[in-house]
């Protein structure tokens, strides 16, 4: 029996690097070609000028002001959309799990909803909804956060939900109320802290559908990050690709250090059961 | 008159009431926000769909649908959706089953699911770029295999920038979101099966064949119907990539809504976004179906 399992790790672990060899090739090739694209002239040399651009941000914001407006209004929208998604959500599915277990199915299946629709039907529909945004708060980029609190409502809630159910809500809310708590003291110092892991994987995810949206966006004639990228693609492509490489990497850096962060608590939980 | 007879006290009940008000204030500014940004926008497209310019009622918006040119780009739609789907199902399970065998917080693991859920989400624009970069005309690999291969890709045609283009992208963002979808099924698979079948004599082949493919088969058609309607979803890949025409649904919907004052014409945007999500939701209910399956075994 040992030999036989030992003989068919081996055998697994020939097969894992043929597929992830073979599979990473075909992933990191459009990668490495975009990198590629920024730092190759067309005489062949190599040169940094576009990413010692890209990192000098007065002289970015001088010399493509569309891209600076985009990526500040990327910038301000990942922020809002975290603190929108976190105020309408977890005080919502904390309390209808303490008190009005009833409609938690409701919750569920509005949350899940965007699943089923696509952005670019959304966006048929918030067109109407828009102009009156537009006519209270303006025609800011910043008012796509709305319209971004629903398309990462589906992936928050799950995260949220499942950090609920690895602790005991009640019981916890009780005890702090019964200590003379207020309900803010409990959300804020009891509930919060202990799904911190959740409420983590919940916004990284926000930051990386945010940061790469551009349906919304594009058909609502606002600039976002992408928009920008887009459009500076016509004009002036290497410095397009070098943002959108960026932001790749960004978003790639933020998952990695989460898959740390939620697996650590994964072995804690393991551990103390 | 009737209701003094009640055994409870009229105060009593007051404060029933008042505290179960009081309880649903709670979820008031969510299930308002839900009702603008959610309700209203899905309620606009179901009644605009059967709505003239006016505002009356019509059947004309759907039977539009029939004309040819909607129905290609719809017959397109699903033939990229279901084809990637395809592709992307069967590598990736490959994928995540080779994940599977290595060690579940080795720096493997870690970086290549991070990496799928960037590739999986993140998407859209980057991608067409990054595909341009890699295949375009003056493309890394268009000219590696041009100047010392001396094979040109596009000598049948440019067909980065058409379907066939799309397919490739398409394919390249549904690999990953497979390995995110499937391995959580493929991590509820025990080793006890695998040793119990060995120790009824049962090889490796009778091992997958009668244990681990009908185990798996619930999860893996419903992670294929995932990513059918990802695909049949998505915008902004094709809309980066594709320079000429409207061959897909998405973009269909685009040229409705900028140029509809043109067309005279302005809810058959709204019929066709009524035509994907009646897809979406079918694709949906068939996925919610094989869930509960797969949840059986594999939770």
């Amino acid at each position: 029996m040992a030999g036989l399992i030992a003989r068919r790790a081996r055998r697994q672990a020939t097969f894992r690097w043929i597929v992830v060899v073979v599979l990473g090739i075909f992933f990191l090739l459009p990668l490495v070609a975009m990198l590629m694209f920024t730092i190759r002239e067309p005489g062949g040399q190599y040169t940094f000028d576009t990413w010692r651009q890209f990192f000098d941000w007065p002289q970015l914001a001088n010399t493509y002001p569309e891209l600076w407006e985009g990526m500040k209004s990327s910038g301000g929208l990942v922020l809002l959309t975290v603190a929108l998604m976190l105020v309408m959500l977890v005080p919502t599915v904390v309390w209808t799990r303490l008190r009005l277990p009833w409609l938690r199915r409701v919750v569920e299946y509005l949350c899940l909803l965007p699943l089923t629709i696509p952005a670019i039907v959304l966006v048929v529909g918030l067109a109407p909804v828009y102009a009156w945004v537009t006519y209270f708060l303006g025609g800011s980029a910043l008012t796509l956060t709305f319209a971004y609190t629903v398309l990462v409502l589906p992936y928050a809630y799950r995260a949220i939900d499942a950090g609920l159910s690895g602790i005991d809500v009640r019981t916890l809310s009780e005890a702090a109320r019964s200590l003379g708590a207020s309900w803010g003291t409990v959300m804020w110092r009891v509930v919060l802290p202990n799904i911190r892991s959740a409420v983590l994987s919940a916004a990284f995810l926000t930051v990386a559908l945010v940061l790469g949206e551009f349906t919304i966006a594009s058909l609502l004639n606002r600039t976002n990050l992408q928009v920008a990228v887009n459009l500076l693609g016509k004009s002036s492509a290497t410095m397009s690709v070098a943002v959108s490489l960026a932001a790749l990497v960004l978003a790639f850096i933020l998952l990695f250090a989460l898959s740390f962060a939620s697996r650590r608590r994964g072995q804690t939980t393991r551990g103390t059961s | 008159m009737k209701q003094r007879r009640d055994p409870a006290p009229a105060p009593a009940r007051w404060r029933a009431g008042w505290r179960r008000g009081r309880q649903l204030a709670g979820v008031v500014p969510f299930f308002a926000f839900i009702a603008v940004f959610l309700v209203i926008p899905t309620l606009v497209v179901a009644i605009g769909a059967f709505a003239n310019d006016d505002g009356h009622p019509t059947l004309d918006n759907l039977s539009s649908l029939g004309d040819g040119y909607i129905l290609d780009a719809f017959g397109r739609s699903l033939w990229l959706s279901a084809l990637t789907a395809v592709l992307g199902a069967i590598l990736g399970a490959l994928l995540a089953y080779a994940l599977v065998t290595a060690r579940p917080d080795g720096l493997l693991r870690r970086l290549v699911t991070s990496a799928c859920g960037v590739l999986a989400q993140f998407g859209g624009v980057t991608l067409a770029f990054a595909f341009i970069a890699t295949i375009g005309l003056s493309g890394f690999v268009t000219l590696f295999m041009q100047n010392q291969l001396g094979i040109n890709i596009y000598s049948g045609g440019v067909w980065l920038f058409d379907m066939p283009g799309l397919v490739l992208v398409y394919t390249y963002f549904q690999i990953p979101l497979m390995v995110i979808v499937f391995l959580p099924a493929l991590d509820g698979i025990r080793p006890q099966w695998r040793e119990a079948t060995a120790s009824l004599g049962g090889s490796t082949w009778q091992y997958w064949r009668r244990v681990a493919m009908p185990l798996l088969a619930p999860a893996f058609l419903g992670s294929t119907l995932l990513l059918f309607s990802n695909a049949f979803s998505a915008y902004a890949t094709a809309a980066a990539l594709v320079s000429q025409g409207s061959p897909i649904v998405p973009l269909q919907i685009r040229s409705a809504l900028t140029s509809e004052i043109v067309l005279g014409n302005q809810n058959l945007g709204k019929a066709m976004a009524l035509g994907m999500v009646v897809v979406v939701a079918v694709v949906m209910w068939l996925y919610a179906l094989l869930q509960r399956r797969t949840s059986r075994w594999l939770a």
